[in-house]
């Protein structure tokens, strides 16, 4: 049960790229990914900056193979999961178990909010087609049947933690022998409704945030999907290539404060991030890299900020946001978040925290604010926190 | 993997929650819609919290409440919901205020409740729980995974107290896509005459129910969860089927009672004959659906319905309908697939 669980596949689609090979690029050169709203049909679009993916739906139906009318949720989830399914090999390992976990919090509702605007008028109008996949488990089965995953597939929705609990639970079905390879992770389109429920609730910066500065003034949204393929040791061994790293922790712990908000002194992320260690087995100080959560919202970043404080005090790991590239992907930013914590480990990276001008002057500790290479990278830790007080941590370790 | 259920509380159409009587008073309807029976909240939760909670939320928090208080819990190691729709009336409510405000929300209130962890969040702050808090959104196998991560977590040994639930609600809105979508029967009919309709279509339904799930035995036990396990799309019901059996080393001579997913739409229905007529020959079975109507999540009802038979040793007559022979339930097997799309088992046994 406590047997090793490895990543031996990495795909991802976000605001600076659509696979690996772009979204790495662009982290290397520190070129960001959000911009004026262009895709998404909204009133805000001058107003409210974005990180969208940088494709319409038209394109994202021809490189997904979806159709073009199906949700784009589906669409970025094919894309990043098919990219790891390819990417691991695992498909040309004979009857296996596998299974395919992902997260979404939104669904299939851009079509809905489709559907919705004829519905609302009389009850028999709106395209059923556009209804039928606002489940948030539509997409998941839409995308299971393409990768031709069956054994078990399964969505998880806990906010912005939402994918850091499907690579757990991924890697607790390999652990106890259900499944042997899965791909896990998530995937959420930017759509009208988080956009207007988080400008509703004030914390959309009109400007490219600042995650982690002094005079940070919010998040912005972004879109995408990032899965992991996580595999048993025995099917690790049947691999050609090497596996990138292991997953050596994780942990899932509730804030238990406000509905939206986290406990001033960062309960929940201390807790998730503690947890994490002491599965893995590491002390804090053998911690190289932390891929923080950090929205650039006053309220996360303090409370993340306090909850590294108490954990790490008084040897900090290097540590940046990579939401100032992304913006928050929702439900899908634990998915890319881990991808890039497993490629900053891979390749001995380390992302800068763009737009960092004025360091929080609560915290002794400073983003990085340069991209920098680290061959020795060991150890990287990846943090989510959510709506509902839902705070996750994973670890990942070098072989 | 084997837990112990402490308690376990239902809301539902039937007159489930705060009745020491076991379903001796069906409740009887004339539509295409069962609504759940709601109790006083306010003896059970917050009046300050209920004021904002939309009816899912309350159905859930006050079972959910009312499950550890029979336990004996005031905190559990962890908490795990599955939901198909979540919140789906703050959904509605926030996406029509987009559209008919044209973009200017004036509250944020339905957005903040209408995500799918929104009962497990709501939990974890009025008890103050900051251990394992999971929501799974599988279809028609949330509550499956749900009790299947609260399995695992137990033989991790990562928790010995899980609060575990199903829960799903039916809104105007819900209700009018779902019937455009050929889900229900055309006309009202009598949910208790709901197997002898022979037309197409089902009745929609709704409920939450909880589970109060430990590692550790006690007299006060209702009954034992043994396995779960879901399929997607099988090829072939009796094929998993039998393999669930050989996995979980029983006969079907074994079963005491089967607790099967019938809703009334013979095509739906024609399923369960098939298993019926081959891997389950002569096992009494009993059906649920015309009690709680048909959703995602209505395993749970059949796993709270499973564990009080087992409880009580007796099936409430509306169910054994003078057909089932009286002898010790030990095993009770569920099995249930929702639109032919997740099929699901799970065995529950006397403690």
């Amino acid at each position: 049960m406590n047997d090793p669980v490895f990543v031996v596949g990495v795909g991802v689609i976000s605001g600076i790229g659509n696979n690996v090979a772009e979204c790495l690029h662009a982290l290397v050169e520190g070129k960001t990914g959000i911009d004026k709203i262009k895709y998404l049909k909204t009133n805000h679009s001058d107003l409210l900056p974005a990180a969208e993916v940088k494709l319409s739906n038209d394109e994202l139906s021809a490189i997904s193979g979806l159709g073009p009318a199906v949700s784009r949720t589906a669409m970025l989830s094919r894309i990043a999961a098919q990219e790891a399914w390819d990417n691991s090999g695992v498909e040309n390992i004979p009857s296996l178990r596998t299974g395919f976990v992902s997260a979404s919090t939104t669904g299939g509702i851009d079509k809905t909010e489709e559907f919705l605007t004829h519905f609302l008028t009389d009850n028999s109008k709106g395209k059923l087609r556009d209804i039928i996949n606002h489940e948030c488990n539509s997409i998941t089965t839409m995308v299971a049947e393409k990768l031709g995953i069956c054994h078990h597939i399964s969505t998880i929705s806990t906010a912005c933690s939402s994918s850091a609990n499907a690579i757990m639970y991924g890697a607790r079905l390999i652990r106890h022998n259900i499944l042997d390879a899965v791909v896990a992770g998530g995937t959420d389109a930017l759509t009208r409704f988080t956009l207007n429920g988080f400008n509703t609730l004030l914390v959309l910066d009109g400007e490219y945030c600042r995650p982690f500065d002094e005079n940070r003034n919010g998040l912005n949204l972004g879109e995408g999907a990032g899965y992991l393929v996580l595999v048993s040791e025995r099917v690790a061994s049947l691999l050609e290539r090497d596996p990138y790293c292991a997953l050596t922790g994780y942990f899932n712990a509730n804030d238990a404060y406000h509905q939206t908000s986290t406990s001033t002194d960062g309960d929940g992320p201390y807790l998730a991030m503690s947890g994490a260690l002491e599965m893995s087995g590491l002390q804090p100080q053998e911690i190289d890299y932390i891929n923080l959560h950090g929205t650039g919202t006053q309220n996360n970043d303090s409370s993340e900020g306090a909850a590294i404080q108490r954990l790490f005090h008084p040897h900090y790991p290097k540590m940046s946001s990579t939401k100032s590239f992304t913006g928050h992907t929702l439900g899908a930013s634990a998915g890319v978040e881990a991808v890039f914590s497993v490629l900053a480990l891979h390749h001995g990276i380390i992302y800068p925290n763009l737009r960092l001008q004025t360091p929080m002057s609560a915290f002794p500790f400073v983003p990085e604010t340069a991209f920098s290479r680290q061959p020795g990278l060991k150890h990287v830790l990846s943090n989510s926190v959510g709506f509902g007080g839902n705070c996750s941590s994973l670890t990942f370790s070098k072989l | 993997m084997k837990a112990y259920i402490r308690s376990a509380i239902a809301i539902s159409p039937q007159k489930t929650f705060n009745n020491p009587a076991f379903l001796d008073d069906p409740a009887a309807y004339r539509d295409t819609r069962l609504t759940s029976i709601e109790p006083d909240y306010s003896e059970a939760i917050d009046p300050k919290s209920i004021r904002r909670m939309s009816r899912i939320i309350k159905m859930s928090v006050a079972s959910a409440l009312a499950c550890l208080k029979d336990a004996g819990i005031a905190s559990p190691d962890a908490i795990v919901t599955g939901t198909a729709y979540g919140c789906l009336e703050d959904t509605g409510i926030f996406l029509s205020n987009i559209i008919q405000e044209n973009e200017e929300p004036v509250t944020p209130v339905a957005f903040v409740q209408s995500t799918h962890n929104t009962i497990g969040a709501q939990l974890a702050l009025l008890i103050k729980c900051s251990r394992y808090n999971n929501t799974f959104v599988s279809g028609g196998a949330s509550f499956e995974n749900a009790l299947l991560d609260a399995l695992l977590l137990l033989a991790e040994n990562k928790a010995a107290n899980i609060l575990v639930g199903g829960m799903d609600e039916i809104t105007d809105m819900s209700h009018a896509v779902l019937s455009r979508l050929g889900l229900y029967k055309r006309q009202p009919v009598s949910n208790l005459e709901l197997f002898n309709e022979n037309s197409k279509g089902t009745i929609n339904g709704e409920g939450a129910a909880f589970f109060l799930l430990t590692n550790t035995s006690s007299p006060n036990d209702l009954a034992c969860i043994d396995a779960v396990a879901t399929f997607y799309k099988p090829d072939a019901a009796t094929e998993f089927i039998s393999s669930f059996l050989v996995s979980t080393s029983i006969k079907d001579s074994d079963i005491d009672l089967l607790i099967l997913g019938n809703n009334g739409d013979p095509k739906n229905d024609a399923i369960y004959s098939q298993v019926q007529q081959s891997v389950f020959n002569g096992i009494p079975s009993i059906n649920y659906k015309h009690l709680c109507g048909e959703y995602p999540t209505s395993t749970s009802f059949a796993a709270w319905l499973a564990a009080n038979i087992i409880r009580k040793n007796s099936i409430p007559a509306i169910l054994a309908q003078g057909k089932i022979p009286k002898k010790k339930i030990n095993k009770i097997l569920i099995y249930n697939h929702y639109q032919n799309i997740y099929h699901s088992l799970m065995l529950l046994s006397s403690c």
